[in-house]
């Protein structure tokens, strides 16, 4: 008889404690010991984190009414901009956007929001044009998380289901968002935590999809949507896991619970701001067959490594490497061995995975069944620009 | 002993061909990693030196004799552990391997011993908490 298990009974067990968590590397020697169907029978949820730079995020923020009223058309955040083109004083503050004057060292928006979750004030400055419902013009001040009515995060694309692996071929250093590449294949970075990374363990969104329960910056948050560049399509392994970028998730929680622990601020020089955010996402141990996906490990990860020194959108590919390769240290260029690093922190992301292991085990975080799946059949296509602008 | 120093020159000892000397009389493997000199004003250089510890003591009394002031080396790189999040982006570029990603923990290990204060950690640090500094 092939175990079955729902939504439901796995929830009914972290209610009375029985459930059995573990993370997505410890599930590994479970499933080369026994077989799947057995693993099935005892796991009920597998953890899953990565905690890496993810440009596409930022904030909603709500700053409550001035007395007399204004209408914001022009927001500041320590200097920042802020996109305030919504209601009269909500704002929306990008990870990636930076101060219009920067001195010595890049600060944007990834700074405010570390500044907001550390407690930090934070100068706020809008600018409106004063109409009969909203009189006022200007305001000037210091607000803090605490002091403002919502506060939550809502990133467009976070948690690429893999990520291609960067060198350079040129004889001059580039500085990129895959970090400081140096010259002549001096290194290779890439960037996701491979058999710990959330859609690689359930790489057809079979249980990851809108309205999945994640861990989110330290606290609990949502999927809210597929994230954008959502390239399902991407070119897969016998195991379905995608050889290169493909699905994405968009992610929603709340500001004002997480905590700078995992959300950090990140300069890239010569390249701008981002932001490492910490993400955490519980699969169910369904059946016999979700085991055979959560148990993937590095070896059966691939991922293309590509030449930034080519100044294109499609950069050649200069190999095809595993995970576990890529972890060696070293892979193999053109007959030439360069040393490899990753740019998402591996340290972190199994600290996020036995977190939301305990939260679940504690009985204080239940699985939530996506109330749509991810879309099966995206992909991404390039820039469509249409003719000349006229005057 | 292989060690690492800042030497600083006051203009009148920039004139003198201190390394030949060290190398000479005193048995030193001298090897220069960064000069910042400017004819007139004081100058710095950034050496490894390597040679028995009788040897090497002989050399920096010499220096000293000759006025140079001498800075030991290992506090130049700081690296703010604390707040580190063990990515790899300063490993990713540090070629003397001075800072190496432990991959058993992930996490990322100083050995000051290695470091030859190129600087490019500094740079790639995402979060700024690398610092390399003249004492």
């Amino acid at each position: 008889m092939s175990v079955k298990k729902t939504y439901s009974e796995i929830n009914e067990k972290i209610k009375k404690g029985e459930a059995v968590v573990v993370t997505a590397e410890e599930i590994i020697p479970m499933v080369e010991e026994k077989d799947a169907e057995a693993v099935a029978q005892e796991v009920d949820v597998v953890t899953t984190a990565t905690f890496g730079p993810m440009c596409s995020s930022g904030v909603f923020l709500n700053f409550g009414h001035s007395d007399p009223p204004i209408r914001m058309k022009k927001v500041w955040l320590n200097d920042v901009p802020a996109y305030s083109g919504i209601a009269a004083v909500d704002a929306y503050l990008g990870a990636t956007e930076e101060k219009e004057k920067n001195g010595e060292g890049l600060y944007g928006g990834a700074h405010v929001i570390q500044d907001l979750l550390d407690g930090k004030k934070v100068k706020l400055r809008a600018l409106g044009t004063g109409t009969d419902c909203y009189p006022n013009k200007e305001v000037e001040g210091y607000i803090t998380l605490a002091d403002i009515n919502e506060a939550f995060m809502f990133n467009a694309r976070n948690a690429y289901q893999n990520y291609a692996a960067a060198t350079n071929s040129t004889s001059k250093t580039l500085y990129t968002y895959m970090g400081v590449l140096l010259p002549k294949f001096g290194n290779v970075t890439y960037s996701t935590s491979g058999q710990l990374s959330p859609l690689l363990n359930d790489p057809e969104y079979r249980t990851i999809g809108i309205g999945t329960r994640i861990f989110f910056g330290g606290t609990i948050g949502y999927v809210s949507w597929n994230g954008t560049q959502h390239n399902s399509n991407q070119k897969r392994t016998e195991n379905g896991v995608p050889v290169g970028p493909a699905g994405t998730l968009s992610l929603i929680g709340n500001l004002k619970e997480m905590s700078s622990e995992f959300i950090k601020a990140a300069v890239y020089e010569k390249y701008g701001v981002s932001l490492f955010v910490g993400v955490g996402i519980p699969i169910p141990v369904l059946d016999a067959e979700m085991v055979k996906k959560v148990a993937v490990k590095d070896e059966e990860i691939y991922t293309l490594v590509i030449d930034y020194g080519v100044p294109k959108r499609g950069r050649p590919v200069l190999a095809r490497v595993s995970y576990a390769e890529l972890k060696s240290g070293h892979i193999t260029i053109e007959g030439k061995q360069v040393p490899t690093a990753p740019l998402s922190s591996i340290k972190k992301a199994r600290n996020i995975a036995n977190i939301l292991k305990d939260w679940i085990l504690q009985g204080s975080f239940f699985l939530q069944e996506p109330v749509q799946s991810l879309p099966a059949n995206n992909s991404v296509g390039p820039m469509k620009l249409k003719g000349a602008c006229e005057e | 002993m292989k060690r690492r120093f800042t030497m600083k020159f006051q203009p009148e000892s920039t004139k003198k061909p201190l390394t030949y000397h060290l190398i000479k009389d005193y048995n030193l493997k001298v090897n220069i990693l960064r000069a910042d000199i400017t004819e007139g004003q004081e100058g710095r250089l950034l050496m490894e030196v390597e040679a028995s510890k009788a040897d090497l003591d002989k050399g920096l009394k010499f220096l000293e004799s000759e006025g140079v002031t001498i800075i030991p080396l290992d506090q130049h790189l700081k690296w703010d552990k604390d707040n580190c999040i063990h990515c790899s982006a300063c490993t990713a570029v540090c070629f003397s391997g001075a800072l190496q990603m432990d991959r058993n923990t992930w996490e990322v290990n100083k050995d000051s011993e290695k470091c030859i204060v190129c600087g490019l950690c500094v740079s790639a640090c995402p979060l700024k908490i690398i610092t390399v500094e003249f004492r």
